[in-house]
């Protein structure tokens, strides 16, 4: 019984759940801070406030796990977002065609970067950053480095809107229930043999193909999610903030933070999309609380970067593990060299460890 | 397992201590003053120390705070500058004028302009004013050509550029937005010793060597108007929430060295943010601001975002705080709107139409200021209703004081917003 106690404690704390762990730290530390944010219309604005991030950590993911990036996500937001802009104007009426012309750019963008990458076998992050620089050259010519303005209030109402005065839950926001949808959605695909092939081509893309699987096809699908991630989040971050030529910016890098903070492998083949998700959410929530916590403007990205990197180092420390073992077995002898460098690794990390922390057992 | 459990324990102390670190670096703990000195600008103190640990009087520890420039702009405010009434874009403050018969000669000339960027809405709009002026004094016969290169925000590119100019740009004159103060100013200096004149304006160089320097009052002036503002209209112990767009950039850094110096003297509570000017990033730090306890002013060191940020305060359903933002239309129209307590600063954006007709007034051989301080003064609530109107039609990124309305192509080029 003890030790099975055990096994449950040293699963929460283990390398791969490391994310949601944080999550609860930082949680945590932010209701000490400011006991409010505990309450439910304050967690809902939280949420809301999340949502766009998620959906693009979530986009990125299947990039991520099928072996490619997207850098392109940051930019294609803030194209979607100035052309809402445009193209709405103060006419209402035109939510819904709007919708589906950014619905239909999206997904010729996820499009684009997917067969350049896997027909003209350019390097994904080659392409997507020439994708990142002519969506952004392109919104920069289109308003003159200017938005119009921000467009009527009923395409606003998206990603601003919500259900007010709900019992319980005081206020639900539109996003907060796209955000659960989609996520709902991509659990469903991800068990769904299409959804698996992303993580088997990210993982070994010879074997995929000689199970039969269409590689280019595998990969562009992941680029066209990625393209309509951004593209949701566009909608929802025209509501919550407005036109601007910034919204977005740093958008794709946030987005691979959070994935890679979720414990998914640069590289492909591994990885869970909740996690992503909650890799999203602990980037959120650490703004929250150095802004709670009242850090300096001035070192506050410094903070931000030591805690990421930090935690990242924690959720890697399970891959280094296994890397030693033959999964990854290369023909140049790859593996070779990997165990030593492992073995220096955990002798480093381990001793001061035992003596700190464990006393008992050294005992 | 074992080790596996280890490796978890000391990278768990090792997020504790960072977590720690995070949320014991206070903003009452102050750098000492002598450390203060050597950091660099961005690790100054940023924070205000609670008022009354502070001497009235004494100046916050911002290595940006300049006493005598500050007291010379402060003073620049109040002077009835001299020049035509209807034309701000040549009005001056006090004046000392330079001869420039030297340069005196007949014929179209033509400019070489090194441009710093057009990469935000107010450079975009003072770069279409220019290009308007141009048209204006081609038209006249003063300028043949305008050959211009962008920068694009790089200071190795504008030395590039403004040593390209020198060697094979066949210029009559040079006109220079400088990126950076100090990178610049060998280049300026180079182009100083071909003999030909060289008109600086916008951010300044540290030589004297150009025929004039023309620029608005200053940093510190924006940053008294603003915080003399919400000083007048909060009570001490108000909260105030700084915006800024980003650190080490000294025409933006002075606005807040003023206002730092004035909350923590009138007994404010000011917080300071850097937001890139991205409207996501000012709507989570005031909704933060807000959960934390009441926001009672929100000071901008430039007002696009203002929009965001009152819209903040909107969804919390709080009251509209007291705001200084700036004279971009965007936030105008929703002070129009929503009839928040506010004032409009402006960094003078006629500024850009000055150069070109200094060009003119270069070659005529007429003597003009050696360093032409232009007229800036904010857009108070009395004034809003005039300025909406004179920019009817303008997008929100138009800057209400851009002194173009005289020009050729008034309104439809500003409103069609097409960059040249």
């Amino acid at each position: 019984m003890r030790r099975s106690a055990r096994e449950v404690a040293l699963d929460l704390v283990s390398p791969q759940r490391a994310v949601f762990l944080l999550l609860v730290v930082l949680l945590v530390a932010i209701v000490v801070i400011n006991p409010t944010f505990a309450e439910p219309g304050q967690l809902m604005r939280f949420a809301q406030r999340v949502a766009p991030v998620a959906i693009v950590a979530m986009g990125q993911y299947f990039v991520i796990v099928s072996g490619e990036f997207d850098l392109s996500m940051g930019s294609l937001v803030t194209a979607q977002v100035v052309g809402a802009g445009a193209l709405v104007g103060q006419d209402g009426s035109r939510t819904v065609p709007v919708l589906l012309v950014m619905i239909a750019f999206g997904a010729l963008v996820g499009l684009v970067n997917g067969l350049a990458t896997t027909f003209l076998r350019v390097p994904s992050f080659i392409v997507t950053l020439g994708m990142m620089l002519a969506l952004l050259g392109g919104v920069l010519y289109w308003t003159g480095g200017a938005a119009t303005g921000n467009p009527a209030d009923e395409f606003r109402q998206i990603g601003r809107g919500g259900w007010h005065d709900v019992p319980l839950l005081d206020f639900v926001p539109y996003s907060v229930v796209l955000l659960l949808a989609l996520l709902a959605l991509a659990l469903w695909y991800t068990r769904r043999p299409a959804g698996r092939l992303h993580v088997a081509v990210g993982d070994n893309v010879a074997t995929a193909r000689y199970a039969g699987a269409r590689i280019w096809w595998v990969k562009t699908r992941a680029f066209m999610i990625s393209s309509l991630s951004a593209t949701v989040a566009g909608v929802l971050l025209v509501g919550y903030a407005g036109v601007h030529p910034s919204v977005g910016r740093g958008y794709e890098f946030t987005a691979i933070t959070a994935v890679v903070l979720g414990g998914v492998v640069l590289g492909g083949g591994r990885g869970w999309i909740v996690g992503a998700l909650a890799g999203a959410v602990v980037l959120e929530a650490l703004f929250v609380l150095l802004n709670y916590a009242g850090v300096p403007s001035t070192i506050r990205s410094s903070v931000q970067g030591v805690i990421i990197i930090a935690a990242v180092a924690y959720s890697a420390l399970d891959f280094r593990r296994r890397s030693s073992g033959p999964t990854h077995a290369s023909p140049d002898g790859g593996d070779v060299a990997a165990p030593t460098q492992d073995g220096d690794g955990a002798e480093l990390i381990h001793n001061p460890a035992t003596s700190g922390t464990q006393p008992k057992e050294k005992a | 397992m074992r080790r596996r459990t280890t490796q978890v324990a000391v990278v768990m102390g090792a997020a504790a201590l960072l977590l720690t670190a995070a949320c014991t670096t206070d903003p009452t703990v102050t750098p000492p003053p002598s450390e203060t000195a050597t950091q660099e600008p961005t690790e100054s103190a940023s924070e205000e120390p609670a008022p009354e640990e502070e001497p009235s009087g004494e100046a916050p520890a911002n290595e940006w705070f300049d006493q005598a420039l500050y007291d010379e702009q402060y003073a620049q405010r109040s002077v009835t500058p001299e020049g035509p009434a209807d034309e701000p874009y040549l009005q001056h403050i006090d004046a000392e004028f330079v001869d420039t018969s030297e340069f005196a000669s007949e014929g179209a000339k033509k400019v070489c302009f090194a441009n710093a960027s057009i990469s935000n809405p107010w450079r975009q709009t003072g770069w279409i004013t220019m290009n308007q002026q141009l048209k204006a004094l081609q038209d006249a016969g003063v300028i043949s050509e305008m050959e211009t290169r962008d920068a694009q925000d790089n200071d190795d590119t504008q030395i590039a550029d403004i040593d390209y100019f020198i060697s094979e740009g066949g210029c009559d004159v040079f006109v220079i937005s400088p990126n950076s103060t100090a990178a610049m100013t060998p280049a300026v200096e180079r182009a100083c010793e071909t003999g030909k004149p060289v008109i600086v304006f916008d951010r300044g160089v540290q030589t004297d060597c150009p025929v004039t320097f023309i620029h608005p009052i200053g940093g510190f002036a924006w940053g008294i108007d603003t915080a003399e503002f919400l000083i007048d209209n909060l009570e001490p112990g108000s909260k105030v929430v700084a915006l800024r767009i980003l650190p080490g950039v000294d025409v933006l850094e002075q606005r807040w060295a003023a206002a730092e110096k004035l909350f923590a003297e009138a007994g404010i509570e000011a917080v300071d943010h850097f937001t890139g000017a991205d409207p996501v990033k000012i709507k989570s730090i005031i909704s933060d601001e807000l959960a934390r306890g009441g926001v009672d002013g929100v000071w901008m060191d430039a007002g696009d975002g203002a929009v965001a940020a009152l819209e903040a305060f909107e969804d919390a359903g709080v009251d509209y705080p007291v705001i200084t933002g700036e004279d971009e239309l965007s936030f105008l129209r929703k002070w129009k709107e929503t009839g928040v307590t506010a004032l409009g600063p402006v960094y003078s954006n006629f500024q850009w139409r000055t150069p070109l007709l200094a060009v003119q007034k270069i070659f005529a051989g007429e003597e003009i200021p050696g360093e032409w301080v232009l007229p800036q003064v904010p857009i108070t609530v009395d004034e809003l209703d005039e300025y909406l109107e004179r920019n009817d039609g303008m997008p929100d990124g138009h800057y209400a004081k851009f002194g173009g309305e005289n020009l050729p192509g008034f309104p439809e080029i500003w409103q069609e917003r097409v960059m040249p």
